[in-house]
């Protein structure tokens, strides 16, 4: 009965009564296409209406901190943990996953599509001297990379000229990689929806290593008295049900599935 | 060359069947550059008049510094007026963070050193013309400056439309202080940037035509409505 | 509200600019009615001296004092000027412009804005741009506007200056008719010929300085400086 009066007053577009979740998320789960089709489907089931903010995995940690969302779904989890540690957040809910992939010219001059795993993939790139381009703004993909050169006892602050940090979101990366004809780290999600390919070749996946975790973090409701806690807890609820692991694993682009369910009940 | 002309195609199938996205941002972006508009020139055009009546001390100051307000970075506006309004900053308790009205706010903080800026440049003029006549006549300051804005309305015009210009194409800060919420605070600029991101070059160029129009058709509107090119009397 | 005429003294009126004295120092008062032309060649200071009598241009030291208080003084006096400046609005809005800005009632605004239109024959022009007019129309404009408040004192400065005969005759007139029915006119002009048709009283300037203060009639039939004898040959003195 509740959930038809929402409706209807929604329907009437009566702002204030309508119940609204601000999410703020990142620009890698956004570009997978993933939200469209889960956002029509919490409102229909909940009849809440969810704002996404699509902001870097940076911006989305200062929004839950300051309380101008009512959480957040990131995948970088040293962020997240410093983010309850400092106590913004209740706590953290695992989601889903997908992964990351190297994207490179067809040419692949590091021949990195041969490479026996991601981190001497890395080290071929590096080795070459091949031109990559790296998100360079803190995100939770940015920091997935710098973890990998760290593995590989590389320090990119001293690379080369080969090595270029945009600062700027997947897919703005993604276009100054077609662009430079580059290599570049990408979600797979973004990579398979990103539509200014020209000459870039999905050339390596599959290591266990390239595994990113989305997880959802409403955000501490003593902190900021506004918060919209209820509603969070309801769209955890919704993202952790049946109807989400129907909807999150039958997401794909070209028959290739996205991202894997496995938030735990 | 192929992505401008799969742009204009774009552009023209949007239109043409009268997409349900394209209306609602569009209509949006008029809502939040027009109002912008309209609040920034009750202050500007009036502001922009007495400073070039006015004589003080630091006048020479105020005009440089109201010159320099021009080159703000929209972007940097963008940010402190986030930082205001978020709700840990001292406005956060207005709510009005990611709504249309913080965009609205946003741009009138950027258009309004420009069309002060203009205004007092024509209206400088307009003023040396009047000048010996309208002290001669005894008017007061208010006179003046009603005599100025009425007899100068076709040149504040202009600035009003530069302002208008300025603001419908603005991005950077809307998107900080809007967030790009879909069917919330999306405007042209806003998805024009978020289409680019996705890689679809089409659909961006799309919308930018579609935004060109808007401003093409905003400005030749309000030409007609004042008749400012009849008889070239302009 | 000024009723009564208003008589005029300059004490020791000098001015000063960017270091040289441009004007003064002066000393003399103008009666209360006629008609005052103040002659001089080009460069005298006959514009400073309306200026500084009209209240929009400041002394460097002196007083200008009326025989009312100052304010009432400002609101009773007009000024016409040697390059008529025009309103970027009709001729009738023109007119009425100076009516408006003391409030004046609609249908009285009306009402004298035709009544002067016909005085100066631009009575079929009244929705016209007043800046599309020719220059003799311009400045017949300007007087019937500085008139048009019934001012008890009119300054001008050389208005037939750039006109052609016809003009010339049209705005004499009017200022004669003016001057009849009791308005002081105080007029610079370097034209002996108008000056000789139109003065009741001359105020001969030259170099900042007031060299002869007469009736027309004392200073044309008798001169009393060598300066004024040769302006009035046509000499150029300096």
């Amino acid at each position: 009965m509740i959930r038809f009066l929402v409706a209807c007053l929604m329907f009437i577009g009566i702002e204030a009564r309508a119940e609204i979740l601000r999410l703020a998320v990142t620009t890698s789960f956004h570009n997978s296409g993933l939200a469209d089709v889960l956002l029509p489907a919490i409102t229909a089931d909940t009849g809440i209406e969810v704002q996404l903010l699509v902001v870097g995995t940076g911006q989305a940690i200062r929004l839950g901190q300051a309380g101008d969302v009512d959480a957040i779904l990131v995948h970088s989890k040293t962020a997240e943990d410093a983010f309850l540690k400092a106590g913004y957040g209740t706590h953290r809910r695992q989601i889903m996953f997908n992964d990351f992939v190297f994207v490179g010219p067809a040419s692949d001059p590091a021949n990195i599509a041969k490479a026996p795993d991601a981190i001497t993939a890395l080290e071929q790139i590096r080795q070459g001297g091949a031109t990559f381009v790296s998100r360079g703004d803190d995100s939770g993909t940015h920091k997935k990379e710098l973890s990998l050169w760290a593995a590989a006892g590389a320090d990119p602050t001293q690379f080369g000229r080969w090595y270029n940090a945009t600062g700027a979101s997947m897919g703005a990366a993604l276009n100054t990689a077609a662009g430079l004809d580059a290599y570049i780290m990408a979600d797979r999600a973004s990579w398979l929806n990103f539509g200014n390919k020209q000459d870039l070749l999905l050339l390596y996946s599959g290591d266990p290593i390239l595994f990113n975790q989305y997880a959802f973090i409403p955000v501490n409701p003593k902190l900021h008295t506004h918060i919209n806690h209820h509603l969070a807890k309801q769209v955890e609820a919704w993202l952790t049900s049946n109807i989400a692991q129907v909807l999150i694993d039958g997401h794909n682009i070209a028959g290739e599935q996205l991202f894997t369910f496995n938030a735990e009940r | 060359m192929n992505e401008i002309w799969a742009g204009i195609q774009a552009a023209f199938r949007l239109i043409m069947t009268l997409d349900a996205d394209l209306v609602e941002i569009t209509l949006r972006s008029l809502q939040v550059s027009l109002s912008a508009l309209v609040i920034a020139s009750i202050f500007a055009l009036p502001f922009g008049t007495w400073l070039a009546l006015s004589r003080f001390r630091f006048r020479r100051t105020a005009i440089a510094s109201l010159n320099a307000l021009m080159g703000l970075p929209p972007v940097v506006v963008g940010l402190i007026v986030y930082l205001l309004l978020s709700r840990s900053g001292p406005f956060g308790v207005l709510g009005l963070l990611f709504t249309p009205t913080a965009m609205i706010i946003a741009q009138v903080i950027i258009i309004t050193p420009l069309i002060a800026s203009i205004t007092h440049q024509a209206m400088r003029e307009l003023w040396a013309e009047y000048h010996d006549l309208l002290i001669s006549l005894n008017s007061t300051k208010s006179q003046r400056i009603l005599t100025l804005i009425r007899d100068g309305r076709r040149t504040l015009l202009t600035a009003a439309l530069a302002g208008f210009g300025r603001a419908i194409g603005e991005v950077g800060a809307i998107m900080i202080v809007g967030g790009n919420i879909d069917n919330a605070t999306r405007v042209l600029t806003t998805a024009i940037a978020l289409e680019t991101g996705k890689g679809d070059f089409a659909l961006a160029l799309g919308l930018g035509f579609v935004l060109i129009m808007l401003a093409l058709l905003v400005n030749i509107s309000i030409h007609a409505l004042s008749r400012t090119e009849r008889e070239g009397r302009w | 509200m000024v009723t009564q005429q208003m008589s005029v003294t300059l004490k020791q009126a000098v001015i000063t600019r960017r270091g040289t004295r441009t004007l003064g120092p002066i000393n003399m008062t103008l009666a209360a009615t006629g008609f005052t032309i103040v002659l001089g060649p080009n460069g005298s200071g006959k514009t400073s001296l309306l200026k500084v009598l009209h209240g929009v241009e400041r002394l460097s030291s002196g007083l200008v004092t009326w025989s009312v208080a100052d304010v009432d003084a400002r609101q009773a006096q007009a000024y016409v000027f040697q390059k008529p400046i025009m309103l970027r609005r009709s001729v009738r809005q023109n007119l009425a412009y100076p009516l408006q800005l003391r409030k004046f009632h609609k249908s009285q605004i009306n009402a004298c804005v035709e009544d002067w239109a016909e005085r100066i024959n631009l009575q079929d022009a009244l929705n016209r741009p007043a800046t599309r007019l020719s220059g003799g129309e311009q400045q017949k404009l300007a007087l019937a506007r500085a008139l048009i408040r019934d001012p008890k004192v009119l300054f001008l400065d050389e208005p037939c200056a750039n006109l052609d005969g016809r003009s010339t005759r049209e705005i004499e007139t009017l200022l004669r008719d003016s001057c009849a029915s009791g308005t002081r006119i105080i007029m610079a002009t370097h034209d002996l010929g108008q000056a000789r048709r139109l003065a009741s009283d001359i105020v001969f300037l030259l170099d900042g300085n007031v060299r002869e203060q007469s009736t027309a009639k004392d200073f044309f039939d008798a001169q009393q400086t060598v300066e004024a004898r040769a302006f009035l040959n046509g000499d150029i003195i300096e």
